[in-house]
């Protein structure tokens, strides 16, 4: 797997066991949101942020 | 991206490696989207952040995208996404990160 792989039309990015970086948005999706998907695949996720561009 | 988050992200690399490591964005703004996946993968394009000339090369997945929405607990996804991605622009996103992986 190289840096580009994920979702293009190959074989897909394998989640379980993995160390996830969730970066979410105030006025889109939360960090916290994307970080409770990641953890039903299988994931680990070791930093959520949540950015406000006000 | 934020400098902030270009820092937290090397500091990461830095201490654990970048194997196994995933990134996975949020933002519902195409563009932003496209700079987000770029910085994590090939440094920040704008030459300013701490990522600046620092390829890392992380994979990049956006919460929208099927490859995250096929591995989620479907409720979970439901519960934790689905709004956003009725409400917000989902095809725009997935469109953005197919021309960062070349496919657009």
């Amino acid at each position: 797997m190289n840096a580009t792989d994920g979702a293009r039309g190959g074989d897909p990015m394998e989640l379980r066991g993995k160390k996830v970086i969730a970066l979410g948005e105030r006025d889109s999706v939360p960090g916290e949101a994307i970080a409770e998907v990641a953890r039903s695949a299988g994931a680990e996720v070791i930093e959520v942020r949540t950015e406000c561009f006000v | 991206m934020d400098p902030d988050n270009q820092a937290l992200i090397k500091r990461i690399v830095d201490e654990q490696g970048g194997a196994d490591i995933v990134v996975m964005l949020g933002a519902a703004d195409a563009e932003a989207v496209e700079v987000a996946a770029e910085t994590v993968r090939d440094g920040d394009p704008a030459w300013v952040g701490p990522l600046a000339g620092v390829q890392l090369g992380l994979p990049v997945l956006h919460v929208f995208e099927d490859d995250m929405k096929e591995q989620a607990d479907a409720e979970v996804y439901e519960a934790q996404i689905g709004f956003f991605e009725m409400t917000l622009d989902a095809e725009g996103v997935k469109a953005a990160m197919r021309r960062v992986r070349g496919e657009a």
